[in-house]
């Protein structure tokens, strides 16, 4: 496992999706500087079609049409494991071929055997992914991340349309792998709930084109937070921007609001 | 979960298949038991002249002359046309250099080119072959194009951030998605590559089904004319439920 993680700097300046035959073009996100320190758990949160998922894809190279710059800090080009929103499984493979698909070598079976174990998979792993429950798909998907022993971990609303009794569990589990494999996480959600569940620092973004509206650093011990009291505070308080985007895109300060 | 699919579906099917044939052949023996004549054998003279040939005659022979045309004909204008398939869907450019081509293909008769490549190339194997290949590729194209153009982004997307690279890309997560659209060119193909395949024998091969079918047509032997006919049905569907049915039920067996 890989106990220096990747910090990440991202200056983008803009990003634009070109308009096909006429169509005018959209501006995804303008003027985002975001820094992530190593091994932070960064939750990244904001309206929808602020451009979240854009930015998650230029942080992993998907999409290099964009003005501006990441850079990693210390390793300049860290292993990414990707959790999108849907499971992406290859589902003319059984879920642990699809794990050994994006492992380099395969005869690594012993190890990734005991991830499949921790991840809850063993029963499910010579089960293709049309046979499998939305939970157990975005476990799948979970243990292809983790598999690579990634530095950077990103996550596009992974948890999104499970019920809440499964989503809370698969956070855990998340928060479980996190600690014995450290990683930096980018994790975005516009559930305000999960992001002061999980998050070291969230940030949130303005309505598109997206750019970094305000942080919020929860310093509190995630045990804590369980807390109703606490809990409720924590999220009033990242709701007060999260809710009314509109309001503060008008008060163009410079700077980013600091919360806490 | 396929395979009790299949055991539960097997024998019934099996049935079903023989009492189609079966019934088949009944309205053939009976049809040439009215007719009476030398120009409509029945099912069994059709058949022992099929054994006959086989063991004494030079049907394996003809058979064997047709096969290996088909087999190279089919196996060309599959991997070029998946080729040119995908370049096309892949490249605007290329789809729009070679689209008008692919459409005179189509529509061009595969007598006009057996006859075409005849005259420029003389009799030889290499216009036979390249008739039958030219005369099955443009649909392959038109095929594999519409698959392609279907690939799913999210999952190449997926390959890119994983860092699959080129090839392990292109062999799991590329190749699986066109294999339905491979096996709906190759099911048309079969059945139309052999019909053409005659064709272009009967028109300038010294062997071969094709040729032998001519023999027949001028000696007016139906009974063998026939014979040799069914025997390569019988050889295409044993390709057909040997290979190609297996092939399917292997590369499908994930689907629900």
């Amino acid at each position: 496992m890989a106990s220096v993680t990747v910090g990440i700097s991202v200056d983008i300046h803009e990003k634009q999706y070109l308009g096909h035959a006429g169509a005018k073009s959209v501006t995804a996100l303008h003027n985002l500087q975001a820094c992530v320190a190593p091994s932070e758990f960064c939750v990244i949160t904001g309206p929808s079609g602020c451009g979240k998922t854009t930015l998650l894809n230029i942080i992993a190279g998907l999409d290099r049409d964009f003005a501006g710059t990441v850079h990693f800090e210390p390793i300049p080009a860290p292993k990414i494991g990707y959790v999108f929103q849907n499971p992406r499984l290859l589902p003319w493979r059984t879920v642990r071929e699809n794990i050994a698909l994006v492992l380099p070598h395969h005869g690594t079976s012993a190890k990734l055997d005991a991830l499949l174990a921790e991840i809850g998979l063993a029963d499910a792993a010579d089960v293709y992914p049309t046979r499998l429950s939305g939970g157990m798909a975005r476990r799948a998907a979970l243990a292809r991340a983790f598999a690579i022993a990634p530095d950077l971990l990103l996550m596009d609303e992974p948890f999104l349309s499970l019920d809440a009794a499964a989503a809370d569990r698969l956070r855990g589990l998340l928060l479980r792998l996190v600690s014995t494999r450290p990683a930096t996480v980018l994790f975005v959600t516009h559930d305000l709930t999960e992001a002061v569940q999980l998050a070291d620092r969230i940030l949130v973004l303005s309505q598109a084109p997206g750019r970094v509206l305000a942080e919020m650093p929860i310093t509190l011990p995630r045990s804590e937070r369980r807390d109703p009291d606490t809990f409720s505070r924590l999220r009033a308080e990242l709701s007060r921007f999260a809710d009314h985007p509109v309001a503060r895109r008008s008060d163009d300060s410079g700077g980013y609001p600091s919360l806490g | 979960m396929t395979q009790e699919g299949l055991r539960a579906r097997f024998p019934v099917s099996f049935a079903g298949r023989a009492a189609s044939l079966f019934s088949l052949l009944a309205v053939w023996q009976a049809t040439a038991w009215l007719a009476h004549s030398r120009l409509f054998p029945g099912a069994g003279a059709v058949l022992a002249t099929l054994v006959e040939d086989a063991t004494h005659g030079d049907l394996l022979h003809q058979l064997g002359a047709t096969l290996a045309r088909v087999a190279v004909a089919f196996a060309l204008a599959m991997t070029i046309g998946t080729a040119v398939g995908i370049a096309m869907a892949r490249s605007r450019a290329i789809d729009t250099l070679l689209d008008s081509g692919v459409v005179l293909l189509l529509n061009l008769p595969a007598l006009v080119i057996a006859v075409l490549l005849y005259v420029w190339l003389g009799l030889t194997e290499a216009a036979a072959i390249g008739a039958v290949t030219l005369s099955k590729l443009p649909a392959v194209v038109v095929t594999m194009r519409e698959g392609a153009r279907t690939l799913d982004r999210d999952l190449a997307d997926m390959a890119k951030s994983f860092q699959l690279g080129g090839w392990r890309t292109f062999r799991h997560v590329v190749l699986p998605q066109l294999a339905p659209f491979f096996l709906v060119a190759s099911r048309t193909g079969l059945a139309l590559i052999w019909k053409i395949a005659l064709v272009v024998e009967l028109l300038g091969r010294p062997d071969g089904i094709g040729y032998a079918i001519q023999v027949f047509f001028q000696l007016f032997d139906v009974r063998r004319l026939i014979a040799y006919a069914l025997a390569f049905v019988a050889v295409v569907l044993a390709i057909e439920w040997g290979v190609l049915q297996p092939l399917e039920r292997r590369l499908t067996r994930w689907r629900r």
